[in-house]
């Protein structure tokens, strides 16, 4: 075989980079991230699974139903009424983006591209 | 029933006519209930329109506080250099209508200086040219933006006869003060194009934009297509001209001359 010796040590090295990531967390259980909930609020939106699952494609309707069929009031399925609006209706019950967002995004490892627009409610430096 | 070619083309026939009824009978049955509605307080009107006295609001003074009041609105950064992001500013008469410039025009209208914005035109352009509908023309008139989808393509701003829109070429952040954001309202990202919006905003919450608010009734807001309204009454008793009009693209800001 030729180059055998550096075929080898390339594939050991490959696959301990492959596997580098498991090593390195074995034995680690995993945490769930700990939110921080709004304190007098029991109750969003919609109810707490379907939050948990599906806020993104609740935000992506509540876009196009502000801004582009200009209704923004949203009638829950308890027939409760909340104003369309990211920084105004969501943030002003989750008033940390860092205790609250960026606790599972960062986990999950998705960075959605809300805030290099809308202003979080801890304020920008 | 016997398996043949006639009852398969029978039955295929059904099932296809099945599948065009089926959506509207599950809307049906759900009530036709929609989720959402406009604000109780918000305004309609089936085409908003703006008129600008400009024998009240003529000098730089006076639009500077107009622009003050839109752009602390909706946290439009001032820049220092030619990439100035504007949703409300003000040109000399020669720039604002330079298809009506007849020799020898009177001192006064010559010498004024003219509040500009968009004109929220009854055929945009930039509507037309915008390839991700990103700019797109509402129901009752009002030309708005959608920043989520805009690409920064800047064909808009290529076909805006009118230069009111501005583009990011750099983060917009870096030069608001952010101390003093308003915080009910987004600011943008750098790659997007900006342009007014005629305070959509502040229609839904049934409040007047802020440059007529902060006018003191020298510019008039209202519904174009309501006979009764104070914007065809004003237009009715006093000479009005709009900007390049040979464009055909109808603008909804009219200004009194």
């Amino acid at each position: 075989m030729h180059y055998g010796g550096k075929i080898i040590i390339g594939i050991v090295i490959f696959v301990g980079l492959l596997l580098s990531p498991f090593v390195f967390n074995v034995g680690k259980a995993y945490k769930q991230p700990e939110l921080k909930l709004p304190a007098n609020e029991k109750k969003c939106v919609e109810s707490l699974e379907f939050m948990r699952t599906k806020h993104m494609q609740l935000l992506n309707e509540w876009r196009d139903w502000a801004l582009r069929d200009g209704k923004r009031v949203y009638v829950n399925h308890e027939g409760k009424e909340f104003e369309i609006s990211l920084q105004n209706t969501c943030m002003k019950c989750h008033k940390s983006k860092a205790d609250f967002c960026d606790k599972c995004h960062n986990d999950a490892g998705v960075s959605p591209y809300c805030w290099d627009c809308h202003i979080q409610p801890e304020g920008l430096k | 029933m016997k398996n043949n070619r006639r009852s398969f083309i029978k039955l295929a026939g059904l099932a296809a006519a099945g599948l065009c009824v089926a959506p509207k009978a599950t809307l049906a049955s759900g009530g036709g209930h929609s989720p959402v509605k406009a604000g109780p307080k918000a305004e309609h009107a089936k085409r908003w329109a703006m008129v600008i006295d400009t024998r009240k609001v003529h000098t730089e003074e006076d639009i500077k506080v107009l622009q003050h009041a839109c752009h602390s609105v909706h946290n439009v950064p001032d820049i220092p250099t030619k990439q100035n992001i504007k949703w409300l500013w003000s040109a000399p008469y020669e720039e604002c209508f330079p298809e009506q410039q007849n020799p020898h025009l009177d001192d006064d209208v010559k010498g004024r200086s003219y509040m500009l914005l968009c004109n929220h035109c009854e055929n945009p352009p930039c509507v037309r040219v915008c390839p991700t509908k990103a700019t797109f023309k509402r129901p009752d008139g009002i030309v708005v933006m959608d920043y989520h989808r805009c690409i920064g393509c800047r064909y808009c701003m290529a076909a805006c006869p009118y230069g009111s829109r501005s583009f990011n070429f750099g983060e917009p952040r870096d030069y608001l003060d952010l101390t003093k954001l308003n915080t009910d309202f987004p600011t943008r990202m750098r790659g997007v194009v900006e342009k007014c919006n005629f305070c959509v905003e502040r229609l839904a919450k049934g409040l007047q934009p802020a440059c007529v608010e902060a006018s003191d009734g020298a510019i008039v807001f209202g519904d174009l297509a309501d006979k009764d309204s104070e914007v065809r009454k004003v237009l009715r008793e006093n000479f009005t001209i709009r900007r390049k009009p040979t464009a055909g693209t109808e603008p909804s800001v009219y200004y009194i001359i």
